[in-house]
């Protein structure tokens, strides 16, 4: 089993390979990846670069190229799948389907991976990709128990990835348009979910105040920590109790189900997290890294080690972790 | 009062009524659908698209539907789940894609497999956002698109001027949004409920589950695994523009109360017969949480653009 972690900028990279990741992902300084933030993602001397020290240490580079092209941006698009088949990439995270046939056409030798954008839950949606664009590996999102990722093995013929750790996407990936709603910008349109632009802190007599695009979604105590500012993670009223009405402010760590997901012939696992600090890359990847050889050694005998856990909890954003959807209780 | 919408006869979009998205009692739904039946819609949307524990209504039954509105000589299509996790929902898609008799529309990529080959619908919850997209489907079978809701006038326009010939462009035109889909059922979770176990509560909530900000803004609707907005999208101001692109249907997504009347009044509209402040004076009355339109001008889509009749 693969493991597969995030890679921000050049030092990211590094640390990821340094500690032990198998591959790195990545993104172009636009809006064609998942990631699109100020300040991060690779121009091309840094690709170049990042590129060449992971060849050297025997690691693959994938790039993202995992949003949804409109007509009158379609050249990024099909820039950014060039540019990436001409660095010669281990392999492109594609999600668009108008982009993966681009790809599979002009590019044949380039190895296609589904993103988890591109929202294949199921063997008929794989079957279907698989028969068009060749995909080689589809990363599936999380809204599948343990029990179903073993079943979609079994019945595919295209291996299968699945995010293991990082911040929590409660939504079908791919196909939540909450923060468009209220931002005009979604992970689709944009390649950000809650654009910063749109959201405001401001510490009020009522309690510190979370809004997006001037709704507000939070509103907590002072020492109640602040997580990413996502819809789905706000505290609302329903039927007059106020409560996180979607999903606590929790992110996903699934290190407890390792033997399980072994067992299942899971091919991959991904870290999240382009977007945070190189020292959250080098822990997480260095844990991961640790806590597979030993799980692979023998998968019987597998507990995860508290300092394992700890440092995990430790760069988790909140307080909390699930193993999430993986549990079929979270449903 | 002289409508402001004035279209030529071969620029105006048909009307089509969306699938219910939400989980009403047998007799409800038998009713809701003679009293449609009595309005000028044109194409109707059968089927549960969002659960399939809901089941009061079996594949049987919406055939059943189909062939009344058939008969009753208006198009039926029937409309299939939004997101496809078991291999029990893969078999009754498998079923349903099988059928020959009418059109259907796929709302999750499996579907895509099932129906290659044969005319087919793609709705609001498969990204079609391109060009590419829109031709490399056209070459797979499909004759029709409902454009994703969150995009807007800028990529209709573009994708409506090169698409391939014989595809129809649908609009999602009044509504609650369809916002995101989850594997969670938020309607059992905040009800203490998992999905396992959830004893079909979201039956209490005909227009979904109501959350508002801690400001006591309507904000969503649960539904189940879908979340809503809780305002209603409404492009009755824009119907005249949207002939003029060459859009061919504009959708109505049915509500618990007066989908009946705001059909009667979005074909009327069309037709040149009702003003357009006074289609929008009627339909503000007719919704719990107010009017969006944001989507359509590429803003986002809780903002209202278009205040027309607005009190």
């Amino acid at each position: 089993m693969e493991l597969v972690c995030p890679a921000g900028n050049l030092p990211s990279l590094k640390a990821a390979v340094d500690n032990g990741a198998d591959a790195v992902y990545l993104g172009f300084r636009d809006d064609t990846n998942a990631r699109h933030f100020a300040g991060l993602n690779f121009g091309d001397k840094q690709i170049e670069e990042g590129l060449r020290y992971a060849r050297d240490r025997k690691v693959r580079v994938f790039v993202a190229v995992n949003t949804f092209a409109q007509p009158k941006g379609w050249s990024r698009w099909s820039t950014a799948v060039d540019r990436a088949a001409d660095l010669g990439v281990d392999a492109l995270i594609l999600a668009d389907m108008g982009v993966l046939d681009y790809a599979a056409e002009r590019h044949p030798e380039l190895k296609l991976h589904l993103s988890v954008q591109g929202s294949a839950t199921n063997p008929a949606a794989i079957r279907f990709m698989k028969r068009h664009f060749n995909i080689r590996r589809v990363v599936v999102p999380r809204v599948l128990s343990i029990a179903q990722v073993a079943h979609v093995i079994k019945e595919s013929e295209v291996p299968v990835e699945i995010f293991g750790f990082g911040s929590l996407c409660v939504m079908v990936e791919g196909r939540c348009l909450l923060s468009s709603y209220a931002t005009g910008q979604s992970p689709n349109t944009y390649g950000a979910c809650s654009p910063a632009s749109h959201v405001e802190w401001r510490d009020t007599a009522a309690g510190q105040e979370t809004r997006l695009g001037g709704v507000l979604i939070e509103r907590r105590g002072r020492d109640e920590p602040a997580g990413y500012p996502t819809i789905c993670k706000g505290r609302y009223e329903v039927g007059g109790d106020i409560r996180y009405a979607i999903e606590q402010p929790t992110s996903l760590n699934t290190l407890d189900l390792l033997p399980e997901i072994l067992a299942a012939g899971v091919a991959a696992i991904k870290l999240e997290g382009r977007q945070r600090s190189t020292r959250y890359v080098s822990e997480v990847t260095r844990v991961w890294r640790e806590a597979i050889d030993s799980c692979q050694r023998n998968p019987g005998a597998f507990r995860p080690k508290d300092d394992w856990m700890q440092t995990l909890a430790r760069v988790s954003e909140g307080t909390q972790t699930t193993i999430g959807p993986y549990e079929r209780t979270w449903h | 009062m002289p409508s402001d919408v004035s279209l030529a006869t071969d620029q105006r979009p048909r009307l089509s009524l969306g699938p219910i998205l939400y989980y009403w009692p047998r007799q409800q739904v038998l009713d809701f659908y003679a009293e449609i039946l009595e309005t000028p819609v044109d194409v109707v949307y059968l089927g549960e698209t969002i659960c399939s524990k809901r089941r009061l209504l079996r594949p049987e039954d919406w055939w059943d539907l189909a062939e009344r509105v058939t008969a009753s000589g208006r198009e039926a299509v029937i409309s299939t789940l939004a997101l496809i996790e078991s291999e029990g929902e893969l078999k009754v898609l498998e079923r349903q894609c099988a059928d020959q008799r009418f059109l259907i529309e796929a709302n999750d990529l499996a579907a895509l497999d099932f129906l290659e080959g044969r005319p087919f619908v793609v709705g609001t919850s498969i990204n079609l956002y391109n060009q590419r997209t829109l031709s490399f489907l056209a070459a797979s079978g499909m004759k029709r698109w409902v454009l994703p809701v969150e995009l807007g006038r800028e990529t209709a326009t573009d994708l409506i001027r090169t698409r391939p010939a014989g595809v129809e462009c649908e609009v999602f035109a009044f509504g609650r949004l369809p916002l995101a889909y989850s594997a969670r059922c938020f309607t059992a979770f905040n009800n203490g409920q998992g999905k396992d176990n959830c004893e079909l509560r979201c039956s209490e909530h005909p227009d979904g589950l109501m959350i508002k900000t801690q400001e006591n803004q309507p904000f969503l609707a649960l539904n189940g695994i879908q979340t809503q907005s809780a305002a209603t999208h409404n492009l009755l101001p824009f119907l005249g523009e949207l002939g003029r692109l060459g859009v061919d249907l504009v959708r109505v997504s049915p509500q618990s109360q007066h989908t009946a009347t705001i059909v009667r009044t979005f074909a009327a509209s069309l037709k040149g017969e009702l003003a357009t402040a006074e289609g929008q004076a009627t339909l503000r009355g007719l919704v719990p949480n107010g009017l969006v339109d944001g989507y359509w001008s590429g803003a986002a889509g809780m903002v209202e653009t278009n205040t027309t009749a607005r009190v």
